[in-house]
């Protein structure tokens, strides 16, 4: 609903915009800033913003000390394969229910999204013991399977509206030309659908990267990914501003920056297509 | 268009999904169920039988249930309040021509981003922290004493760093529906000379009623369950235990399975009437 407006009224409304952004996003700008500072210099009173002497010395030791490399890796592992095997098994599904709808597509839907609001903490136990008696407590391929059921509805709604979105005619006319199933689904379905399911795969890259409830629980030193890994700076010994702020840093970088390439998907994804 | 062999097809394709999550959903149900029935100590003893509805009547008279519940309603309606109200008005101020609003866009959307661990560590740390933190240093430029805010203000500072988090989603499923809003609408009440709060209170307000309820049923869910975000900061003292944080602590840290099960039913009931509202809402979208 974007009119045009006075440049004055333009003007002020800008100015109270980047200070309301500029607010909102400082906690983040600060722990980048500071993760560059000395420890002495992090706490210093009163704070310096821009006129310290910048040093990648939290960096070096962050890095030497804390193997952070495996919980990086252990973040990546986690998040990316929970992801593609999510997506793996929801493509299908979302097609199907996309295509070939009957009356029950709807209720299915909506169970699956019901399965994601079963509150994590009444199953934590089960969970527990089950990865337990399977020996997957603290195993990265015990924390894929989690992460990528957890986030299963979300891929098969977020695949299904994008699904929805592809025209029929367009294969029924391949199948009137003889198109198998399979070649229909090849080279037809899927060029069409790569831009969906690529923001699909980014969107939960990030919501699985992010996953701080069964990371914690499940994990203890092999299979710990970031959100661990930060988590193991509540119970600080002496001066650690400055190093919290780089392994803060170098833990939520990747992630802004893919996140802010999927805005646009954030909505859709997260509303379950409630809101276009 | 569809054939029968395309539906059995469908059927398949389905099934591996279906299947996994039918899996996920039932058989950690059925154990909590189990478990919530029986006196179970695993440190202790192990499974000692039956115990009829012991866990459920001890789990609600316990001491820390209410102050739980009352913990948890705060948090979820603070949060709520601060992440609406502040949503909506974001949301108009950004709809509106201004000088780069896609980076104003971004600085907004940031810590959605930020993992709950970090952002409730940043917040602890380097802003709420009573003698190096930016907020011990502000107050004491006033003149006024620090305040360790997370044994102090506990409540107000977790409903801050959650309200942090949330802010964004808020803000751009808002913005969302406000861009979808009919300009001309508003145009030509404008020109009939209504002020500002009449338009908005009668044709903004209106059109967002379903923006907003989304935003508040989907939030609900979430902060029902945050956890990262207590387990860093306070680790449920000083007034901040929710109820997902006391079943945590019954079943994990105390060990009592069979009461933490019970809390665990518990809470689950409470996330499935509100789910209901949600789903009613988004399955008339679907038609």
């Amino acid at each position: 609903m974007a009119r045009s407006v006075t440049p004055r009224r333009k003007l002020l409304n800008t100015t109270v915009a980047w200070a309301i952004g500029l607010l909102i996003f400082f906690p983040i700008l600060w722990t980048i800033l500071t993760s560059f500072k000395s420890e002495a210099q992090a706490i210093a009173a009163p704070p310096i913003f821009l006129g310290f002497d910048w040093t990648l010395e939290n960096y070096r030791v962050v890095l030497e000390r804390s193997d952070y490399a495996r919980f990086l890796w252990n973040s990546i592992i986690i998040a990316g394969l929970s992801t593609v095997l999510g997506c793996i098994i929801a493509v299908p599904a979302a097609w199907s229910m996309a295509f070939v709808p009957s009356r029950r597509t709807k209720d299915i839907l909506l169970w699956m999204l019901s399965t994601k609001m079963l509150p994590a903490v009444g199953v934590l136990y089960p969970i527990y013991l089950i990865f337990i008696e399977l020996g997957l407590l603290d195993s990265r391929a015990g924390l894929v399977v989690v992460l990528m059921l957890i986030n299963l509805p979300i891929i098969v709604w977020m695949l299904y509206t994008y699904f929805k979105e592809i025209p029929g005619e367009i294969l029924e006319a391949a199948r009137m030309d003889g198109a198998t199933l399979r070649q229909e689904l090849l080279y037809v379905l899927t060029p069409m659908a790569i831009p969906g399911i690529a923001s699909t795969l980014l969107l939960n890259f990030i919501l699985a990267w992010n996953e701080a409830f069964w990371t914690l629980n499940l994990t203890a030193v092999n299979a710990a990914p970031l959100t661990a890994f930060i988590a193991s700076y509540s119970s600080p010994e002496g001066l650690f501003f400055a190093k919290l702020s780089a392994a803060s840093t170098m833990a939520i970088a990747p992630i802004l920056i893919l996140g802010w390439f999927s805005q646009k998907q954030l909505v859709r994804g997260l509303t379950f297509g409630a809101v276009k | 268009m569809a054939t029968k062999a395309s539906r059995s097809a469908a059927r398949i394709m389905m099934a591996p999904a279906v299947i996994l999550l039918l899996g996920w959903m039932l058989v950690p149900l059925i154990m909590t169920l189990w478990f919530s029935f029986r006196v179970y100590l695993p440190l202790r003893g192990g499974d000692q039988g039956w115990a009829g509805f012991d866990n459920y009547t001890r789990f609600v008279t316990s001491s820390a249930f209410w102050p739980s519940v009352q913990t948890t309603l705060i948090i979820v309606l603070g949060v709520l309040a601060i992440t609406v109200i502040f949503g909506i008005l974001i949301a108009l101020l950004l709809d509106q021509p201004i000088w780069g609003q896609g980076v104003v866009r971004i600085l907004v959307i940031a810590p959605f981003f930020v993992m709950p661990t970090v952002s409730a560590l940043v917040w602890k740390n380097m802003f709420m922290d009573p003698v190096n933190g930016l907020f011990a240093h502000l107050w004491r430029f006033f003149g006024a004493e620090p305040v360790s805010w997370l044994s102090d203000a506990s409540m107000g500072s977790i409903i801050m760093i959650v309200s942090w988090q949330w802010l964004p989603f808020a803000t751009l499923i808002l913005l969302t529906a406000v861009q979808s809003l009919d300009s001309e609408q508003l145009e030509a009440a404008e020109m009939d000379g209504a002020p500002f709060l009449k338009r908005f209170w009668f044709i903004v307000l209106p059109h967002l009623s379903r923006a907003i309820t989304i935003v508040i049923l989907i939030q609900t869910i979430f902060l029902l369950a945050i956890f990262a975000e207590i387990f860093v900061t306070t680790g449920g003292a000083f007034g901040t235990r929710t109820l997902s944080y006391l079943i945590f602590q019954r079943v994990l840290e105390s060990q009592n399975v069979g009461l933490g099960s019970a809390g665990g039913v518990y809470a689950i009931i409470l996330a499935n009437i509100i789910a209901i509202f949600l789903m009613r809402i988004v399955g008339k979208n679907l038609d």
